[in-house]
């Protein structure tokens, strides 16, 4: 099984649109969307969810009203300014936290003279293995206002894995999310091979370096694909010298066009819905990409590096 | 001396495995008495943040007095050397081989990390 | 920006690209209102506005710091830390400063006053000036993880920009912590999208966040005739204005990759976003 991970540093690249082409042409394949903040793959894949679990990260504090004071120990302590004065039913002035600012420290809790702040496990989303005309899915959403560590879209990956295992799949395709950050990290380590969704300009540029740094880090190779290519031709060129510089593989560029906005209106990946230039500069990509990671080992059958 | 391999499989002819943090387990290996055992590291795989750390503990608890792995990350370097334990970077080849070099004097302790932190 | 108390307009969106920054820039223009980039994992105004930057100052938070002395390795410490960032070896403390959130716990829980404070930057807080506008840009430091006290500094950052009653904030994408550290406190909130499938459901996330934040918010709608009527309808039944609509041109998408504004690409759009500010907030134009 080979695990190719879909990345753009920059939003709105084009990433989600290509990763459900490629969802279309692969033969045996399952899939993971691991932008679990903006999750959007499953627009185009129409799942049909299978299961549905919560996923559990962390703690939150709560105060319990009866038991509050109002001593405001917890409000001095608090580093994150999640403390406010709230009002008891029967009219005490006492304190409340704000769930979207406290980060689960435990300094309140462990600090409150009268014990009166529970600490439970915090509900920080829900994940869901699927059914989809495509194959196998594997999706997540994190609950507004939660922290994207990482820890989500490690399951995710894990969960993805684990299905395509099952299967004996060949392809394993990741939608991966946007930034630097922890979230990508958790998306590519151990990955087969990493694509990065580029377009030609100032900012895709800029946010190019930092993910092919990245994916340098790790020792995946990665490759390039730059997206709506000729609406700057020259900074297309320079985005390409610059992977190179970068030891990433230049594969295909994609043209500027409404087919991946009418495709997506349809609920179908570009490749589905189109048969023109832009949908063959696709399907000829992930030829490409194919004929690249054919040479790369199978997940499982060598020790990953992490 | 105890030895703590990063491996894939049970076995010392099993490759080692690359990683540390997120190894599947450890091996460890009492080479005056030849007793083999198996430190699990399930719960780390699945950790965000910290696998590393947790790892290196794990092993530090197990009292081990050396690691053999492919990848050490700054974080757990830093906890092993602090237990004093020497670290020794080898992915070339079986579990059992890694031991022998070391036992033998061609495999030599590591100064540094050699991975990049996860930032996590 | 404390000193006198301006209007805040976050500039937000649940999906990247929709051009967040690219309409913060053209309202701060319009406006004359200082810009602050609170996207600091990938600052990108500094590429449209270009300004000479005037200043930089670091941003540090406070870690752990071990006495070792002092230490026993009692191990209260590591019982409280939620994130895994103290351990003891060895029989004493150790500290994994890129863990830490700064919660100040494990001083206090030390029974042996062995825990003291140090700082660690984790990023800058810049001042650029260009002919007509301020920018205040937050950057976080490659290998640091914690963006919300740095977005917290980039927004009170008030060193040298001149006095608003408006003030533009660039913020993250997505609805997670950072983009709530940004919008939280503002005055309202733009939110920026697409008429696409992907930008309707990542508008409905970000209008969620923002409902349950309790802040006035209204919908600026970029690309606004390359998809259908979804989003439209969708703000409509939902009674969410949308203020903005910027048309799909080739011209804007060539114009944007070589860094240009939106008002050079298209300067009609200058007038309708004088309006809109107007309204919001009579007296914030300069």
């Amino acid at each position: 099984m080979k695990e190719l991970v879909i990345i753009s540093g920059k939003g709105g690249t084009g990433k989600t649109s290509l990763t459900a082409a490629f969802c279309h042409l692969a033969k045996q394949a399952v899939f993971a969307d691991c932008d679990v903040d903006a999750a959007d793959l499953h627009l185009i894949l129409n799942p049909d969810i299978r299961r549905s679990e919560t996923f559990v990260s962390g703690h939150e504090a709560r105060i319990r009203p009866q038991d509050c004071t109002g001593c405001g120990t917890c409000r001095e302590l608090c580093a994150f300014e999640a403390v406010a004065p709230a009002t008891a039913p029967e009219g005490r002035e006492i304190f409340h936290i704000d769930p979207f600012a406290c980060e689960g420290c435990k300094v309140c809790v462990q600090f409150c003279p009268q014990q009166a702040i529970d600490f439970s496990p915090a509900e920080c989303g829900q994940w869901y293995r699927s059914e989809t005309r495509f194959g196998s899915m594997v999706h997540a959403r994190l609950h507004i206002g939660a922290e994207n560590s990482g820890k989500l879209v490690s399951l995710v990956r894990e969960q993805a894995r684990l299905v395509a295992q099952e299967q004996a799949a060949n392809w394993l395709l990741v939608d991966g999310p946007p930034g630097i950050g922890c979230p990508v990290i958790a998306s590519i380590t151990g990955a087969t091979a990493v694509l990065i969704v580029t377009e030609p300009t100032l900012s895709g540029q800029h946010d190019f370096e930092r993910v092919a740094q990245l994916c340098r880090h790790f020792g995946i190779p990665a490759f390039l694909c730059v997206n709506k290519w000729d609406i700057n031709p020259e900074q297309s060129e320079t985005l390409s010298r610059c992977a190179t510089e970068n030891d990433v593989t230049v594969l295909g560029r994609i043209p500027y066009d409404p087919v991946f906005t009418t495709a997506q209106l349809q609920v179908q990946a570009v490749t589905e819905y189109a048969a023109n230039e832009t949908a063959k500069a696709i399907r000829q990509l992930w030829r490409q990409l194919q004929q690249q990671l054919a040479s790369q080992p199978d997940q499982g059958k060598r020790p990953k590096g992490d | 001396m105890k030895i703590a391999v990063s491996a894939t499989e049970s076995t010392l002819s099993t490759p080692i495995d690359s990683r540390f943090g997120r190894a599947k387990q450890f091996l460890i290996v009492d080479t005056d008495s030849n007793a083999l055992a198996v430190l699990p590291n399930t719960q780390n795989l699945n950790a965000a943040q910290g696998a590393g750390i947790q790892a290196a503990q794990n092993v530090v608890n197990a009292g081990v007095q050396a690691v053999i792995t492919g990848n050490c990350g700054p974080k757990a370097f830093r906890v092993l050397k602090a237990a004093g334990i020497a670290i020794y970077h080898c992915s070339d080849r079986s579990a059992g081989d890694a031991i022998k070099a070391i036992l033998s004097g061609t495999l030599q302790p590591a100064e540094s990390a050699n991975a990049e932190s996860h930032w996590s | 920006m404390v000193q006198t108390d301006p209007f805040v307009l976050a500039v937000a969106s649940g999906k990247g690209g929709t051009g967040k920054t690219t309409l913060s820039v053209a309202l701060a223009q319009v406006a004359g209102a200082p810009l602050y980039d609170c996207d600091v994992e990938e600052p990108n105004a500094h590429l449209f506005v270009r300004p000479q930057w005037q200043d930089k100052q670091d941003v540090t938070r406070r870690v752990p710091l071990i006495e070792t002395e002092l230490c026993t390795g009692c191990g209260a410490c590591t019982e409280l830390c939620q994130f895994n960032a103290l351990i003891i070896v060895g029989h004493k403390a150790m500290v994994f400063e890129e863990l830490c959130h700064s919660c100040g716990g494990c001083r206090r829980v030390c029974p042996t006053q062995a825990i003291h404070e140090t700082d660690v930057t984790i990023g800058s807080v810049s001042l650029g000036l260009s002919a007509k506008l301020t920018l205040v840009q937050g950057c976080m430091a490659i290998g640091q993880v914690m963006a919300p006290p740095l977005i917290r500094a980039t927004r009170n950052y008030h060193h040298n920009v001149p006095p608003a009653k408006l003030a533009i904030l660039d913020c993250p994408p997505g609805t997670s912590c950072p983009m709530i550290t940004a919008v939280r406190g503002s005055d309202f909130v733009l939110l920026v999208t697409e008429p696409t499938p992907f930008g309707l459901n990542d508008l409905q996330l970000a209008v969620e966040t923002v409902r349950q934040l309790q802040l006035p918010f209204a919908v600026a709608i970029n690309r606004a005739d390359s998809g259908d009527r979804r989003v439209h309808d969708y703000c409509q039944r939902e009674g969410i204005e949308v203020v903005i609509e910027i048309p799909e041109l080739r011209h804007v998408a060539e114009a944007y990759s070589r860094g240009e504004t939106l008002l050079e690409a298209l300067p009609q759009q200058r007038q309708l976003l004088q309006n809109w500010l107007h309204q919001l907030c009579p007296g914030g134009l300069a």
